[in-house]
């Protein structure tokens, strides 16, 4: 059997395009928790990000209005989540919940007017080098800027947590906000900068669904990555470069997926579609049985509200 | 001047009189987004919660929605009181209704007042094993439930789906995605001819009996609300904490699966696709809303009922989607959320100073 090389190398980049909504989400969600809010609306937020993105490129025409738009109205979004978990000190999981439900609603009510409508190309870069070598160029050209900034973004979160003072600042209010405020730090307001910095990557993960995956609106069409990406946070254990490997892993599952169906094996398509979220449940499994390992790598204050009396 | 201070003990007045503001703001907001829409912000609200329930069916479809809310609802303040994050009830209300729906087939040729309650039965028993799985995985492995109860959900309405398009078609249905039709001896009886509201609901109202007597006038319901409020505690007062997880795990995952019983075997009458309008996840609100008590929850799964008939006759007359119910049931709890602020806070004013 011939395997075609360059067939292989579109596979490859069919996996990486279906890991980019889980990476830019997960990232901005570890930044996030890292400073100690549990925020589990993503799902919401990413939902929020997908129709804003649509319905902001239809309207307006312009494709970068409307994914700074995507991301604004993410920002708009955890701003609720923000006031509520910081300066009205509500339960982050409720609120978290509540923000999903919220966030699947109002978009299904934008969307209304947006059903059906064909969406619009997005420029890839690089597309003339993408026969030069085989393999490989499939791989590395001919995709959207979302995309390479998905694969960077990573990196650039290691960065920024482990080598600059904001960084350590942020690891410092999650792990423990009582010695952070009292060297000075103004817990709340990190908190909410990271928690609006969460919004605009997972509005940003939206827009990448409907503007450039799928292009197109369709109501409920994060499907659960949402959940995937807060899931992701954890197999990371709060380490941004295993983020990349975890969202490979889940992309790999979907286009898996579609192939399996595409060369018929017979498997029920019902049973390959769970395969993503019973994988996650064994991957969760394995990671936190080791509870010493997950106490020593979850953010200390994770999920604690915290308030300083004055 | 406002101030802002912060109150010895939390106020019990306020910590009922905070859904009632919840419910008035979400009014308020509710009537400024229609009005954004570009609708008569009072007409449209009356569209969403005064017609819906103004006659006799509208008043039997509230409390045929209220019921499965209130049920799952119930089974959910036993989690949450002990701070166990089930937020899967529609994948155990899902497998419930599977197991439940598997009993019912067996029997679909039969007749026999002993079938009933085995289905019946067989549904709390499926909700409770699917509900079993986080919990297990929580206390032995220290998975997150959170998450693993989500997945869940997922995982279930796919088995369903994969049931009623393979195995378990109507071999005389014309390759719909539904099974055939259960026997009359494996329905809940409806209550008064014409209406749609079936005997179901006293299922509801007995776990709220037996869940009041549960929290308020047993051990078990004391370690609950112990472990609720300290972990540290608990352990050391020596209650069994593995134990507990797992038994309100079940707890809440036979109410689901009671629930899902109650809608397949009630207005449905068979299995298919969609079995539920996200009752599980809409019943989170409701735990919340009712404030984890009882008779709170009763109050709350009517309110919360409201939201899902609204959404449909707003769809119909106003042409609203009926996605708006969701935006309605994210920002009760939300307000809800907001306003327990007052429970811990007061808010003074004060004279200017010179």
């Amino acid at each position: 059997m011939i395997i075609d090389i360059n067939f292989v190398g579109l596979i490859i980049a069919s996996i990486m395009a279906s890991a980019v909504p889980l990476i830019l989400a997960s990232c901005g969600e570890l930044i996030t928790e890292r400073s100690g809010v549990l925020n589990l609306g993503v799902e919401g937020m990413m939902i929020i990000g997908a129709i804003s993105g649509f319905a902001l490129m239809t309207v307006t025409g312009s494709l970068i209005v409307a994914v700074f738009g995507a991301m604004l109205a993410g920002v708009l979004i955890s701003t609720i989540f923000a006031f509520l978990t910081q300066t009205l000190i509500t339960n982050h999981v409720a609120t978290g919940l509540a923000l999903t439900i919220f966030g699947i609603g109002i978009s299904a009510m934008i969307g209304k007017n947006f059903v059906g409508i064909p969406g619009k190309e997005f420029p890839v870069l690089f597309e003339s080098l993408k026969d030069t070598i085989p393999l490989i160029s499939p791989i590395l050209f001919g995709h959207s800027i979302v995309f390479y900034f998905a694969f960077a973004l990573p990196f650039m979160t290691n960065y920024f947590l482990k080598k600059t003072k904001i960084g350590l600042i942020v690891r410092a209010v999650g792990d423990s906000p009582e010695s952070a405020s009292n060297q000075g730090i103004n817990v709340r307001l990190v908190r909410y900068a990271c928690i609006l910095y969460g919004g605009a990557m997972s509005g940003l993960a939206g827009a990448y669904l409907s503007m450039i995956y799928t292009p197109q609106w369709i109501e409920n069409m994060t499907g659960g990555r949402g959940w995937i990406a807060l899931a992701l946070v954890v197999f990371s254990t709060w380490n941004p470069i295993k983020i990349l490997i975890g969202a490979m892993i889940f992309g790999g599952l979907t286009i898996i997926q579609f192939h399996m169906q595409a060369i018929g094996v017979r498997i029920p398509v019902q049973f390959l579609t769970a395969l993503p979220y019973i994988v996650t449940i064994i991957v969760l499994v394995v990671i936190s049985r080791d509870s010493r390992k997950i106490r020593l790598s979850t953010p200390s204050s994770l999920g604690k509200s915290f308030h300083k009396d004055n | 001047m406002i101030k802002i201070v912060k109150r010895d003990q939390p106020s019990k007045a306020i910590f009922f009189f905070t859904p009632v503001l919840a419910i008035f703001l979400t009014l308020v907001a509710g009537g400024l987004i229609f009005f954004i829409l570009g609708f008569k912000p009072f007409e449209a609200l009356k569209f969403f919660f005064i017609i819906p329930i103004a006659d006799k069916y509208g008043f039997s479809e509230l409390l045929l929605k209220a019921t499965p809310l209130c049920l799952i609802a119930i089974g959910l303040s036993f989690c949450f009181k002990s701070n166990n994050w089930n937020i899967g009830a529609e994948g155990q209300l899902t497998f419930g209704a599977i197991v439940s729906g598997g009993v019912a087939l067996l029997f679909y040729e039969q007749e026999g007042f002993y079938i009933l309650p085995i289905v019946i039965l067989a549904g709390a028993i499926g909700g409770m094993l699917y509900a079993s799985i986080p919990a297990i995985l929580k206390t032995y492995f220290n998975t997150n439930e959170i998450l693993v109860s989500l997945m869940l959900v997922y995982v279930s309405k796919l088995i369903l789906d994969y049931l009623v398009v393979g195995p378990w078609s109507n071999p005389e249905g014309f390759n719909f995605p539904e099974t055939r039709q259960f026997s009359d001896s494996a329905k809940l009886p409806l209550l008064f001819e014409g209406l749609r509201i079936h005997a179901g609901i006293f299922l509801a109202l007995a776990a709220v009996v037996i869940s009041w007597f549960v929290f308020y006038k047993t051990y078990l319901g004391f370690q609950m609300k112990v472990s609720g409020f300290s972990l540290k505690t608990a352990k050391y007062a020596g209650y069994k904490g593995k134990k507990m997880i797992i038994l309100v795990f079940l707890i809440s995952g036979a109410c689901a699966g009671l629930a899902g019983v109650g809608e397949i075997t009630g207005p449905i009458g068979q299995l298919h696709r969609e079995i539920s309008p996200d009752y599980g996840f809409t019943a989170i609100i409701v735990a919340f809303l009712g404030r984890l008590h009882p008779v709170g929850i009763i109050f709350a799964s009517l309110v919360v009922a409201i939201t899902y008939l609204g959404a449909e006759t707003a769809q119909i007359f106003m042409q609203i989607p009926k996605y708006t119910g969701q935006v309605f049931q994210g920002m009760i709890l939300f307000f809800l959320l907001a306003s327990d602020y007052l429970l811990f806070f007061k808010i003074k004013f004060i004279g200017s100073k010179k």
